[in-house]
């Protein structure tokens, strides 16, 4: 009998990599890799932020009373609203990549163009508003202080149970201390900028206004921070050493101080992939225009960078997810 | 992966779609109702999901869940995973569901020691 061999190539090429067991283009795979392994570090910051959750499981800040800003609604508590915005204008420019990825398969390039720019645009709306999210988050709301032991001390209104910023009703002491600088103390000595208010003018504040109580960093039963009595609050704010205002990688007015260390790590190494995710775009949209794509028979390209733009959306949800949900 | 060989159903077939563009469609309102349901239940928090469930709140748990949908129709649809064969499809997926679980769980696990540990230990973290 006779043994019909439909392609040649199959017996002799499978050590050369002329077959292709998977069915991709070697551009494919080779972005499949990238994404897996990507995905996997992902993955280990998250967990990592998982972890030191669950070892200040009862401490731990709570996201819907730090992200509360809304474009153009000051004032306005608003929890979540704007990071649900951001999550919807990334999915939507998924889809407007993967239109651009079937408008491809159908060579037709007006309409990749298109699509694509769309996507850069969803792209670049979404970085903007990282931005603005972490303009806030550094620039803080309320200010607290901090005990020796990197504790925060917020401050609660006792009839209302609302947040009460430092600057209502922090005390004006009259004082000469500035800020150190190298010009006009010990040159080898750097101090950074000093907080608006002293801690001397916080505690005197405090006695002075008889309706505010700390709200510590302990949470009770049903997830809401512990509110202290009037007495144990005006016992509780001689710990203090320092005052915070907004956020850097040491200090924080939220909470923990890993709070603020993984919100800036994953959030903004999420936003380098999607800022890099749009330049690539960005490539890629000139290259359709000037017709590289055309020439080459085939739109694979958009294929590629479409995998690469999903898996950043991808990742989002999960952000979304542990940082803002749960 | 021609555009010819794309699978146009999801939910196991009870959905069918005409075209590719049509189905890109569908997944877009899927996907948005699954996040408004998110976003809802994180706003009003039901007491009735505030229970504790294996370790977390049944809440919690009710959100992992829906991230994990919305996750695999990102990649079986946006992705086209759903179109590739089924070796790739496994190379992807597998590693990724067996080490990001394992991962995951030896560390929370190793939090939750820890958290006893300073909880019931004799150092006090609070000064």
């Amino acid at each position: 009998m006779e043994v019909a061999t439909t392609n040649p190539n199959e017996e002799t090429n499978v050590w050369g990599g002329g077959n292709r067991p998977l069915n991709a283009s070697y551009g494919k795979l080779m972005m499949w890799f990238f994404i897996v392994s990507d995905a996997l570090t992902f993955s280990g910051f998250l967990v990592a932020y998982g972890f030191s959750r669950f070892k200040n499981i009862d401490s731990w800040p709570i996201a819907d009373e730090v992200f509360t800003h809304f474009p153009f609604l000051h004032g306005v508590d608003a929890p979540m609203y704007y990071v649900a915005l951001m999550t919807f204008i990334l999915i939507f420019s998924s889809v407007t990549m993967v239109l651009a990825v079937d408008a491809g398969h159908h060579m037709n390039k007006a309409k990749v163009t298109f699509y694509m720019l769309l996507t850069i645009i969803g792209g670049a709306v979404f970085v903007g508003s990282q931005a603005w999210e972490w303009k806030n988050f550094i620039k803080g709301e309320y200010g607290a202080l901090e005990t020796r032991g990197g504790q925060i001390l917020q401050f609660v209104d006792a009839d209302t149970g609302k947040r009460v910023a430092l600057d209502a009703f922090a005390a004006n002491l009259p004082t000469d201390r500035s800020t150190h600088q190298r010009s006009n103390g010990l040159w080898f000595v750097d101090e950074s900028s000093l907080p608006t208010f002293s801690v001397e003018e916080v505690k005197s504040g405090f006695a002075a206004n008889e309706n505010l109580v700390i709200r510590g960093e302990k949470i009770d039963e049903k997830g809401h921070k512990i509110v202290l009595s009037r007495e144990a609050s005006l016992d509780k704010i001689n710990d203090a050493v320092g005052v915070v205002q907004g956020a850097n990688l040491i200090h924080n007015e939220y909470g923990n101080r890993l709070f603020a260390d993984f919100f800036f790590f994953i959030t903004g190494f999420h936003g380098f992939h999607v800022f890099s995710g749009v330049v690539i775009n960005i490539i890629i949209f000139f290259n359709v225009i000037i017709g590289t794509y055309e020439k080459r028979g085939h739109y694979e390209m958009v294929e590629k960078v479409g995998l690469y733009w999903h898996f950043v959306d991808l990742v989002w949800v999960f952000v979304f997810t542990f940082f803002y949900l749960v | 992966m021609a555009h010819a060989d794309q699978k146009l159903a999801i939910f196991r077939g009870l959905l069918k779609f005409k075209s590719n563009v049509q189905k890109i469609w569908g997944v877009l309102i899927f996907l948005s109702i699954v996040t408004t349901i998110e976003v809802v239940l994180g706003i009003i928090k039901p007491q009735s999901l505030m229970t504790m469930f294996f370790g977390m709140k049944l809440l919690n748990w009710i959100f992992i869940i829906l991230t994990i949908v919305k996750a695999y129709y990102i990649a079986w649809d946006f992705m086209h995973i759903r179109d590739e064969k089924g070796s790739l499809k496994g190379s992807i997926v597998l590693p990724l569901i067996i080490l990001i679980p394992y991962l995951a769980f030896i560390l929370l696990l190793e939090a939750d020691y820890i958290f006893d540990v300073m909880n019931a230990g004799f150092v006090s973290w609070n000064f």
